[in-house]
């Protein structure tokens, strides 16, 4: 069964989103931070008149923080009826994925990752991780 | 619901929305059994319901008002007077109708609900009341007994009404004293609208003629009344509708001049009547409420965009641009306002029930109360009218039940015996209030303190430091009710404290004023809707917020020179002199966790300076330190992802002209955040004074640590009490630590530290911090028991590991922690810098 992801890079990995839950996806705009909040959430932006939380993936994926001076991205996704964005590094193609390409993640993946990626599919250009959207803006 | 015809679908809404002003005219009625208007109001409703499910083939419907409106006429034609059993039976007549409604409005059929119960009640009300009406009303008497007879009669609608007024139209044409006499005369013995013998010509006469020994009056002022009302009634019968209401064509029977009269005055007000009772039908029709949400979020959309060109044009220079700009605010002003109203309805809507609650519940309590209903002409949101009613109608009961005392011990406390209970709603200051006031027993602050001590809530102790205010407060607490008994009404335990969560959920609040023997008052504060409300933007630290203007009292600058002279301290509490008062002052950077020790940096001459907002919150009055205050604005509330809307500081967000994003405070939670160390501060202000009189008596924080051990730390070691959830506690190396502010908290557990057990397993951990300068320490302990004055001079030497000594507190001997050894068990570094001696712990 083929599903097709949108794919996007952090850290130099690549992961991937199932293309149903994306809405859109822009780039990065002014966000208004929110004390008191996990540290993941990046802030609230202004999508023409929706105020949508942000989540810094690399935070909640206990990845280092995107150099400074680099511009991140945003996948804007429906998840469980609210609209969310994530920040990303860079945004690539949207890519076919056949369910045979995938994998479990290896029993020695630890950390906040453990719950929040799928699994790995394995394509020709490397692997492309799944995220799991609900846990990983929950 | 899809399969009931659009008729029945109208006949319903109709029907309910009847129903509830049938329930409020028949209690009104019971208080002024003589208001015609009522009466005819009443009367009205349940005509139009027998006629249309006559006409929906409804029968047992029909059946049921039938009989209802048999008693009516009865009453209306003055041949007896509303009473408490008869306003029973009509008031489970219209019950019994709701019933059937619903089951009609569920299964589209009248289904199985048992009418005969009611019919019969009915029919024995009428019987027992007709022997006891009085002398003058009961003029018919011989014929009365004919009536539960006829009354059976099912009737054809619509044709007999015009039988009825032909009939009399006939008679005032002839004017002649027999046939004015027995067309007065005919309906008393036949209460039913159209008893057979009012369409035969034949058996009309002469069953009419019989009575007409009992008419006093004499015959030519008989004639002389009876024509000037029958061509009266012919003219406006005339011109009234065909179908119009049968029975406001027919005369009274106490007298065939009194009828007369009554027939004259009743078709004088028939055409009236009609074109009132018609008018609304065409000036207002019915919208789904979806499409008006749908205009609303438009409308808020386009306020926003209107806000965003009015920013734009007014850099431009383009005359024209600036005046279309000027044209949109004002329009796009004027639909919101539109729109805004189409979403108002009057509070009337909410009290139109609460006759008929009352006066069930006054006869179940057996008080005697008199209602008053103040302002229902009132407006609010509707989602906000709705929001208000459960709460509204628990005040009610529990006024009833609580508040207003037996007639027995009214007229023993030199009260009548009547209880007046108000309902009250006005607009004042951009917010509703709806009041609801009894002149009862009144709230006796002692009982309530004595109860919370009694239920565990609150000791003693701190029962003593309360003002009454604060011991009203208690009242809204998980838990508690203060009924002696607890009763079908109310007493169970459940009630205040879902009333203010309900109104704090819309953005409002709850007070209470009570004297004893005097009465209550509740007071509901709602705002006017929730979509859009003006706010106070405010910049802190270089970001935006928004904060309700309905908390804000006022605004204060702190000028950078006079700041440190501005700010003084009480314990560690910062307070401001308002206007010789205290006002406690709460720094938003801190409460937001973005910065520590904001106000020693003012105090220390910080150039920033600053503004404090003075804001309300329930009963407290407190100062926000902002950085600037940048506008007030009408905002557009925009729901926020539930992550954040959870951490349960911001009620929403909101978009400024420039399009940025900024959070609106929810002052109450912050109110209450800032309070959750309340004891302390209570602790401190109230300490304050003898601290200086007494140097060696020292503010001590008792907390359990288990295993029925107690721990007296200096209060002054403490900043913050918090509850922790259990999960974040995280590990660093052996030691346990978890995330406060952004900064790594090491933790230590009092009771391992001093070979206690705790036993207690609960989510959450409760912590005392203590901080100074830019370290903290968090210091688990099971409970904070109390604040207490320690006098130095009872210590005792017993000591142990990490004890200083013991002392006596309150008879139980205490603990005296040694702040400094638990603080190293956690973080050995912790005093390391010196300097830090400096930061006014």
């Amino acid at each position: 069964m083929a599903t097709q992801y949108v794919t996007f890079t952090l850290d130099g990995a690549h992961y991937g989103v199932d293309v149903a839950k994306v809405q859109e996806v822009l780039r990065a705009q002014r966000r208004t931070p929110v004390p008191l909040a996990d540290p993941d959430v990046a802030g609230l932006v202004n999508l023409r008149g929706q105020v949508v939380m942000t989540v810094d993936l690399r935070t909640r994926l206990g990845l280092p923080a995107l150099p400074a001076g680099q511009e991140p991205m945003m996948v804007v996704a429906q998840v469980a009826g609210e609209t969310v964005s994530l920040l990303v590094d860079e945004i690539g193609d949207v890519v076919e994925v056949d369910t045979d390409q995938f994998e479990r993640p290896p029993e020695t993946l630890v950390g906040p990752m453990r719950d929040l990626i799928v699994g790995a599919y394995k394509l020709e250009s490397g692997l492309l991780l799944a995220l799991d959207v609900e846990r990983a803006t929950a | 619901m899809e399969d009931l015809d659009d008729i029945v679908r109208e006949f319903l809404v109709e029907s309910y929305e009847n129903l509830d002003q049938l329930d409020r005219d028949l209690v009104a009625l019971e208080g002024a059994p003589g208001s015609r208007d009522l009466l005819s109001s009443v009367f009205r409703t349940i005509h139009t319901i027998k006629g249309t499910s006559g006409f929906l083939a409804f029968g047992r419907l029909e059946k049921v008002t039938h009989a209802g409106e048999n008693l009516l006429v009865e009453l209306r034609d003055g041949r007896r007077s509303m009473d408490g059993a008869m306003a029973d039976v009509l008031l489970r007549l219209v019950d019994t109708v709701r019933e059937i409604l619903a089951s009609i409005d569920r299964d589209g059929a009248e289904g199985d609900v048992p009418i005969d119960g009611v019919i019969d009640q009915i029919r024995q009300v009428q019987e027992a009341g007709s022997v006891a009406v009085e002398p003058a009303a009961a003029a018919p008497t011989p014929a009365v007994s004919e009536a539960p007879d006829v009354a059976e009669a099912p009737t054809l609608e619509t044709a007999r009404p015009r039988t009825v007024v032909k009939r009399v139209r006939v008679a005032a044409a002839r004017t002649t004293v027999s046939t004015v006499q027995s067309t007065a005369e005919v309906p008393a013995p036949h209460t039913p609208v159209g008893s057979e013998f009012v369409v035969d010509d034949d058996a009309w006469a002469p069953i009419g003629m019989e009575p007409v020994a009992t008419v006093q009056l004499g015959a030519d002022d008989v004639a002389a009344v009876a024509r000037a009302g029958a061509s009266a009634l012919a003219h406006d019968v005339a011109s009234a509708e065909p179908a119009e209401d049968d029975a406001d064509g027919r005369p009274a029977p106490s007298g065939a001049g009194a009828a007369a009269a009554a027939a004259a005055g009743a078709s004088d007000s028939a055409p009236e009547e009609q074109s009132m009772s018609r008018g609304p039908v065409e000036t207002s029709i019915r919208v789904d409420i979806e499409l008006l949400e749908g205009l609303m979020r438009q409308v808020s959309e386009l306020v926003l965009t209107r806000n965003q060109i009015s920013r734009l044009a007014q850099d431009t220079s383009d005359v024209d641009l600036l005046r279309s700009s000027q044209r949109l605010s004002l329009i796009a002003s004027e639909l919101q306002e539109g729109v805004m109203k189409t979403r108002m309805q009057p509070i009337d809507h909410v009290w139109n029930k609460m006759p008929r609650v009352v006066r069930d519940l006054a006869a179940q309590c057996k008080r005697q109360v008199h209602l008053e209903l103040v302002g229902g002409d009132t407006e609010l949101d509707r989602s906000l009218l709705e929001a208000v009613k459960d709460p509204l109608t628990h005040l009610v009961r529990n006024a009833v039940d609580h508040g207003i005392e037996s007639p027995e011990e009214r007229l023993a406390a030199n009260k009548s015996a009547k209880g007046t209970l108000t309902l009250r709603a006005y607009h004042a200051g951009g917010q509703v209030l709806v009041e609801v006031t009894d002149d009862g027993r009144g709230i006796d602050a002692g009982h309530v303190a004595a109860k919370a001590v009694e239920r565990g809530l609150r000791t003693p102790d701190e029962i003593t430091k309360m003002s009454t205010a604060e011991v009203f407060e208690l009242l809204f607490l998980p838990g508690f009710s203060t009924a002696q008994a607890v009763t079908k009404v109310s007493g169970r335990g459940v009630g205040m404290d879902v009333v203010r969560t309900k109104i704090e959920a819309i953005g409002g609040t709850v007070d209470i004023e009570s004297e004893v023997g005097r009465g209550t008052t509740w007071r509901l504060r709602i705002p006017l809707t929730l979509a859009i409300m003006p706010a106070l933007t405010v910049e802190h630290l270089g970001e935006l917020f928004a904060v309700p203007q309905v908390n804000l009292l006022e605004l204060v600058a702190l000028d950078a020179q006079k700041t440190a002279t501005a700010i003084e301290y009480v314990g560690s509490a910062p307070v401001y002199r308002l206007r010789g008062q205290l006002l406690p002052l709460v720094a938003l950077g801190e409460v937001l966790g973005v910065s520590s020790d904001e106000v020693t940096a003012l105090r220390a001459g910080d150039a920033r300076g600053g503004v404090i907002a003075v804001l309300q919150a329930d009963e407290q009055r407190f100062g926000l330190l902002v950085d600037r205050v940048l506008n007030t604005e009408e905002i557009v509330v925009k729901p926020v992802a539930t992550r954040i809307k959870s951490l349960g500081i911001y009620t929403g967000a909101t978009l400024l002209g420039d399009g940025r994003v900024a959070l609106i405070l929810d002052v109450q939670a912050i109110a209450r955040r800032s309070v959750r160390g309340e004891a302390i501060e209570f602790g401190r202000a109230h300490g304050a004074d003898d601290e200086r009189a007494v140097s060696d008596v020292v503010q001590m924080l008792v907390a359990g640590i288990g295993g029925g051990r107690r721990v007296a730390l200096p209060l002054s070691a403490v900043t913050r009490l918090e509850h922790i959830p259990r999960d974040r506690v995280e590990l660093v190396g052996g030691r346990e630590v978890i995330q406060y502010r952004e900064d790594i908290l090491p933790l230590v557990r009092l009771d391992r530290l001093l070979g206690a057990s705790s036993t207690l397993e609960s989510d959450e951990l409760l912590v005392v911090v203590y901080t100074r300068g830019r370290r903290s320490v968090a210091m688990v302990v099971e409970e904070v028991i109390d604040i207490m004055d320690d006098d130095g001079a009872r210590h005792s030497g017993i000591d142990d590991l990490g004890l200083t000594g013991s002392t006596v507190l309150k008879d139980r001997v205490t603990e005296l922690l040694d702040v400094a050894a638990a603080v190293r068990a956690a973080d050995s570094h912790f005093f390391d810098d010196a300097d830090l001696e400096l930061a006014g712990v």
